[in-house]
């Protein structure tokens, strides 16, 4: 009976490894698109051991069609990182399929200076520690610019790693200020300081309310930067804070005090700087508490509308600050949101534009910068930076963007508002 | 008017740590053993009603039988295959090891088969909230009804254990195991009730969290789960009404800091609580203080 015992408790054990193996080895699998055919011609550091089971193949095609082109410039082999899996998983699936959208979109027109570009996503769950080593995977494959991560606290802790080994890093949406502390990385989006000073800006100067709540996690380094300079901004501008609520990671499912203590103090605006995942609680928990404020947030609330099985009329007249709205008039934006309706059944939201922008800034400044598939990391990274702040780009997030060394967008802020299940300018 | 407000909350919030610290509480005191996988069960009875009611459209209340009648189920089996075998084994901490890897057992089982993202949970509660005093005073029929269910189970439960065999049998068997087996009490069977009445709980106490919070992840379970084994030390370990006690002290108190001292620090606070609870009464409010005999 011993015995017996003994090989149950073995045949668990072991079951219970091989189920964790399954559910790492499944999460990082599905991130990544292994873009089809491989020039021969320069990869430095590809590992002949690389296994990709990931099945969807979405640029094979291309790749074929411009065979030719493949085999005389050689291929950039460009990397991303974000969470395509957990609580951010918008985020990271918008640049994932965006990056993928522009790469495919400049394949097809030639290329940069005749080189095809090779584009691979790994996903890191929004988790610091899983980004670092989804870069090293990247690294592995061989990968010499980085466009990631998605959020704050990851792009801060491979930015750590591409300054150690200088590589170009250039994050479509990580807006902590630590995430382009070094010079080889650079931003599309706007800071977390530029977000809370714009957002108590924009209250402001359009008289949107003047007694206003905050709610935010103080746990979170994106949406705290956020909330620090809002309260300095307040200052300058003509309505009151009457009640700022924190929460934490350990304790963001209830916000009944935060709530009442805002429904409480009078607000009629609650400012909330924080990820779509807390605040879709957060508009259901004021819905029951029979509070309805106005709702300000920042680009963390993108994505609201697709969090399963939400109840989106409770998101309507939600307003939020991001570079984007998918209903502009303008030509490029036309265009891309159909392209990116038609490839992947779904409107793009802000971070699918930031990575759009991304990776035609990445071509502009390869461009400018003459680089060549056969250079080094640390080569292509010096002269990246300073071709990024060379060039002038018009995207989806802004006319006329340029960049200083610092890593930091110039361009201007537009708030979008919930309305009707879609985001529309205004 | 907010502090009636704060305190039908955090009664609310402890009824739903009350019902699943019962779930540790019978568990430790029969079987001498944490069950760390007891917050997990909860995560899977949402899972459960989850998929009943918003994958397949059907009606609530058959996601309630399902994930009670899921979540037992799951429960005896864990009992059965994970610690059963170890119940004799020479260290205490192989059982308590083991219940940790049946946690990320069922985490990562619900993480490959729901993936991680967030799902909202439509509540399965259909009480109309309670407009008092004006409007002043809201109470949310989650809160009503996460309350109601709370006093009725603990009276059900009390009546059981007190009033029925198999509640005597338990009883029996928490006292003393050895001595129980041999006035002829199946001492297999009757833990192995503990864990499904347990488990039955934490299907319930699943369904209320996840209505009055509407979220629901693989990771749902873990932090109520914590903070329930810590209601449940704080009422005193094997004891059920100490549980319930514990659980609905632990709530408003959770509820009562974050409104008056900090929103930020409201965990600490209840740990502080905890810590200061242990110091002075070292078995919890009502433990009882068991001498070791020579």
């Amino acid at each position: 009976m011993k015995k017996y015992n003994k090989i149950i408790s073995t045949v668990l054990a072991s079951a219970m490894v091989a189920a964790l193996f399954t559910g790492c080895g499944n999460s990082a699998g599905s991130g990544s698109s292994d873009s089809g055919s491989t020039a021969p011609a320069d990869n430095t550091a590809d590992t002949p051991s690389e296994d990709n089971t990931a099945a969807e193949d979405t640029n094979t095609a291309d790749n074929a069609d411009t065979g030719a082109d493949t085999a005389a410039g050689g291929t950039i082999k460009l990397g991303g990182v974000g969470p395509t899996t957990g609580g951010a998983a918008v985020y990271g699936l918008a640049v994932q399929n965006a990056s993928q959208l522009a790469v495919d979109e400049i394949n097809a027109s030639g290329g940069i200076n005749g080189m095809q570009i090779e584009f691979k996503f790994e996903d890191d769950e929004c988790d610091a520690e899983k980004s670092v080593n989804a870069y090293n995977t990247l690294k592995d494959w061989g990968m010499q610019m980085l466009v990631g991560s998605v959020t704050s606290g990851c792009s801060v802790a491979v930015a750590e790693k591409t300054a150690e080994d200088n590589m170009f890093q250039l994050t479509p949406s990580g807006s902590s200020v630590d995430c382009v502390k070094y010079d080889n990385a650079f931003r599309v989006c706007f800071s977390d300081p530029n977000q809370g000073m714009a957002s108590a800006k924009y209250i402001g100067e359009n008289a949107i309310a003047s007694q206003i709540a905050v709610i935010y996690d103080s746990s979170d380094i994106y949406s705290s930067g956020i909330y620090e300079k809002f309260a300095a901004e307040a200052e300058n501008q003509p309505f009151e804070i009457v009640s700022a609520e924190a929460f934490t990671a350990d304790s963001k499912t209830d916000f009944s005090v935060q709530l009442q203590k805002a429904k409480d103090s009078g607000a009629e605006l609650v400012f909330l700087p924080i990820y779509y995942t807390e605040a879709s609680l957060i508009l259901s928990q004021a819905s029951t508490l029979d509070y309805a404020p106005i709702f300000f947030g920042c680009d963390g609330l993108d994505g609201i509308l697709n969090v399963e099985n939400f109840d989106t009329s409770l998101a309507e007249g939600v307003m939020l600050l991001t570079p984007f709205a998918a209903d502009a008039e303008d030509e490029l934006t036309k265009n891309f949101v159909a392209a990116y309706k038609e490839k992947y059944g779904d409107t793009p939201n802000q971070f699918a534009a930031d990575a759009y922008d991304a990776v035609y800034a990445i071509k502009a400044a390869c461009e400018k910068a003459g680089i060549t598939a056969d250079m080094d990391v640390s080569a292509m990274c010096e002269a990246m930076k300073g071709a990024m702040t060379e060039i002038t780009l018009d995207g989806l997030t802004g006319v006329g963007m340029t960049w200083d060394a610092s890593g930091e967008p110039n361009k201007e802020p537009k708030a979008v508002k919930i309305s009707g299940g879609v985001y529309t300018a205004m | 008017m907010s502090f009636i407000s704060y305190l039908i909350n955090g009664v609310s919030l402890g009824s739903v740590y009350a019902i699943i610290a019962l779930g540790y509480t019978m568990v430790y005191g029969i079987a001498k053993m944490l069950n760390f996988a007891h917050g997990d069960v909860i995560m899977v009875g949402g899972f459960a009603v989850f998929t009943i009611v918003s994958t397949y459209g059907l009606p609530p209340i058959l996601g309630i039988v399902v994930a009670v009648v899921v979540c037992t189920i799951l429960g005896m089996v864990i009992e059965r295959v994970a610690y059963k075998p170890l119940r004799n084994a020479a260290s205490p901490l192989a059982v308590l090891i083991t219940a940790i890897g049946v946690s990320y057992l069922l985490q990562n089982a619900a993480l490959l088969i729901f993936g991680a993202n967030t799902k909202s949970f439509t509540s399965i509660v259909s009480v109309p909230p309670l407009k008092l005093a004006e409007g002043k005073l809201n109470i949310s029929g989650e809160t009503i009804v996460t309350i109601i269910s709370g006093i009725i189970i603990m009276i059900c439960l009390t009546l059981f254990v007190n009033k029925t065999k198999a509640g005597q049998a338990m009883l029996a068997v928490s006292e003393d195991k050895g001595a129980a087996q041999l006035m002829g009490i199946n001492v297999n069977g009757t833990i192995a009730l503990t864990f499904a009445i347990g488990s039955a709980l934490a299907a319930v106490a699943g369904m209320l969290l996840c209505s009055a919070y509407p979220s629901l992840t693989p990771y749902t379970g873990a932090m109520p789960g914590i903070k329930a084994f810590v209601a449940a030390v704080f009422g005193g370990i094997g004891s059920i009404p100490g549980a319930m006690i514990g659980g609905i002290l632990l709530g408003i108190i959770e509820i009562l800091g974050k409104a008056y001292i900090s929103s930020q620090m409201a965990d600490a606070i209840v740990f502080a609580v905890l810590i200061i609870v242990l110091l002075v009464r070292p078995t919890g409010i009502l433990g009882k203080n068991i001498q070791e005999k020579v």
